[in-house]
């Protein structure tokens, strides 16, 4: 079982694959939206890589409002 | 279709076209590759009825109000059905706000019945806001786990009268909804939309986009959403029409119910359009040079031939693969809530796509003009509706004024604001606060706005007013948040930005630790509502004798001031 400093780093190291950064750019208090300059769409898109990485199901209602890889990573954790 | 002439009320209409259209299918609910549920209209009717005759139980009467806050699904619209046809207002709210703004137009609308789902309502529960929100009364909560704490709520699926509701009869001026189209932070603006309003409205859009048994509408854009209440909901039904909800709009998922599901037609907003533009190009451009010089030609046929006119059946076999993709079915894209970039618009109809481009605002029952595609045209937000009639008011030497609107779609005025309804409609015609022209062809042509506030490209209206309070207690002397298009006026509709003005205390300097905290406070709005960047101003703001910011003055005195220069990015 990951632990949750486990569930972000690999959140962070995703999202910086999913979007072409080097290893490293992304923190886990950054906001996605901001520091990625990316649309409610496109997180979208990067949810889906993210619930095939850790093989759960991330129902859209579970990351309404969350902006943060933080957050993010805590509500993946809990649905592993 | 229903002769929406002859009916007085929405749940008049709707209880006709369930009994008319009984056999057919109207709703269809997928979750990802799970198909969920598939009704047909009498299907719908046994799950309203007892809904309806539970609502009626509890004491839920003529002109009582009930929110709905729910993501896309087949209980929206059953929920809904049941609250008109117990003669209830309802009041859609938009599941993306937050759970302190959900309450406070919950309380501002006098709901006494919340019907939600249980992923919201475990964050409405446990928000501070519900306190002051003493007139819901009855919460009625969907797919809640077997062993879950309810907080008071009542389960949906158990909300079960027995025995038959008695229909309550509503008139056409009647209150049917209570539609917020902004206010959460600051005079919440409920727009009153009639029976009437909604009636009228589907009788328009539908004389130039017919819905039959058969068509599937794709239900994309959130329900509470003007566009979505009437075409995914009131409008389909109405025509014995289809509805397909998904319950992820994962693109992925998204792109394979149009093929599985043989979509006809489906609703976007600006960016999901431009989103799919980009996808689609993409493969065009990874096409090996033969195929696409091959694949180039068909485009240019294509648009040759569909000049005057779509020519679906000519369209369909000549780009064979890319309706394909589409499911083969798809009549046209419906775009809504916010500009849409000429250019997107073309590449869709060049595709033999058409995009149903249009223009409209809540206050006025959602569409005011739309391409009547006779012929395409993607540079303008189309023609009047049929009962619409539009002027330009005050019109400069080029034709450009505001635009304003009198018909029987606009809403009888915003719920408890005498004052804002009178500033909206004067002498009946609705000011929009746009501004545009009409061409020799009768087209409309928007051309920026007089308002202050913004639409982003997914259709969210934001008022400066309703973000001011996250700013509140800044270190500083004064504070107002503009939207800059406001300030230096700008003949666009896209790229609007919200910005910040400062009045900094007497010999404070606007350093890092300013720029951190104006941005941690920026960082609680939700990712659409945040402001762009900073305005410093050295001087008090003119204000009135009740010391509220007078706006307008600020914003002429700003004027002055070079917009490249002036805006610093936080």
């Amino acid at each position: 079982m990951r632990t949750l400093e486990q569930t972000t780093q690999e959140v962070l190291d995703l999202a910086a694959k999913h979007f072409q950064l080097p290893a490293g750019t992304l923190a886990p208090g950054d906001d996605f939206f901001k520091k990625l300059g990316i649309d409610s769409l496109q997180t979208l898109e990067m949810l889906s890589r993210l619930e095939n990485h850790f093989g759960i199901e991330l129902p859209d209602y579970e990351v309404q409002g969350v902006s943060d890889f933080k957050t993010l990573a805590e509500r993946i954790q809990s649905r592993l | 279709m229903l002769d929406l002439s002859k009916y007085q009320s929405i749940g008049a209409a709707l209880k006709d076209a369930l009994d008319q259209f009984a056999i057919e299918v109207c709703l269809i609910e997928a979750d990802r590759e799970r198909e969920r549920e598939r009704l047909t209209y009498r299907d719908f009717k046994e799950s309203a009825h007892p809904l309806a005759k539970a609502l009626q139980d509890g004491g839920f009467s003529a002109g009582d109000r009930a929110s709905i806050i729910m993501t896309n699904q087949s209980k929206w619209l059953i929920s809904a059905y049941a609250i008109f046809f117990a003669g209830g207002v309802l009041v859609p709210l938009d599941y993306k706000l937050t759970p302190e703004e959900q309450w406070q137009l919950l309380k501002h609308s006098g709901a006494v019945v919340l019907i939600t789902e249980y992923p919201i309502w475990r964050q409405l529960s446990a928000s501070p806001g519900r306190a002051a929100a003493t007139n819901v009364q009855t919460v009625l909560v969907t797919e809640a786990p077997a062993n879950a704490d309810l907080a008071g709520a009542q389960r949906w699926e158990k909300s079960r009268g027995a025995g038959d509701p008695a229909f309550v009869v509503r008139k056409r001026s009647d209150t049917a909804c209570i539609v917020y189209s902004s206010g959460t932070g600051g005079r919440p603006k409920g727009c009153m939309m009639t029976h009437e309003n909604y009636l009228e409205q589907c009788i328009a859009l539908t004389s130039i986009y017919p819905f039959w048994p058969g068509v599937r509408y794709l239900s994309i854009l959130p329900t509470n959403h003007a566009i979505d209440f009437m075409v995914g909901f009131f409008g389909s039904f109405t025509c014995g029409a289809a509805v397909v909800h998904l319950r992820t709009l994962r693109p992925e998922y998204v792109r394979e119910a149009f093929p599985k599901y043989k979509i006809t037609y489906v609703s976007l907003v600006p960016l999901v359009l431009k989103n799919l533009q980009k996808g689609l190009q993409a493969r065009f451009d990874a096409l090996p040079a033969g195929k696409r010089k091959v694949f180039n030609v068909l485009v240019r046929l294509n648009k040759l031939l569909t000049k005057s006119q779509p020519r679906l059946g000519i369209s369909r076999r000549l780009l064979k693969q890319v309706h394909e993709a589409f499911g083969g079915e798809l009549r046209a894209i419906i775009v809504g809530g916010a500009f849409t970039e000429p250019q997107t618009l073309q590449f869709f109809y060049d595709l033999g796509i058409p995009v149903a481009n249009g223009y409209g605002l809540t206050e006025a029952g959602t569409a005011i003009t739309v391409n009547d595609l006779k012929p395409f045209r993607a540079d303008t937000v189309g023609k009047p509706l049929p009962g619409m009639e539009v002027r330009i008011m005050n019109p400069a030497a080029d034709g450009v004024g505001e635009v304003s609107v009198r018909s029987k779609t606009v809403m009888a005025g915003y719920l408890n604001e005498a004052e804002l309804t009178a500033e909206a409609i004067v002498g009946g015609w609705l000011m929009t606060g746009d501004l545009g022209r009409f061409d020799k062809a009768g087209h409309l042509h928007l051309s920026g706005r007089k308002k202050n506030m913004i639409v982003t490209e997914e259709g969210k209206n934001i008022y400066p007013e309703d973000i001011e309070t996250v700013f509140e207690s800044l270190p500083v002397k004064e504070f107002c948040v503009f939207a800059a298009n406001y300030i230096w006026p700008k003949r666009s509709m896209t790229g609007e930005k919200l910005v910040l003005v400062l009045h900094l205390e007497a010999g404070e300097q606007y350093g890092e630790e300013l720029r951190r905290e104006i941005n941690a406070r920026n960082n609680r709005l939700l990712n659409y509502k945040r402001i762009h960047g900073v305005v410093l101003l050295d001087e008090d703001f003119p204000r009135t004798a009740s010391l509220k910011i007078k706006r307008n003055v600020l914003a002429e005195g700003l004027a002055k001031l070079d917009s490249g220069s002036a805006i610093l990015p936080l």
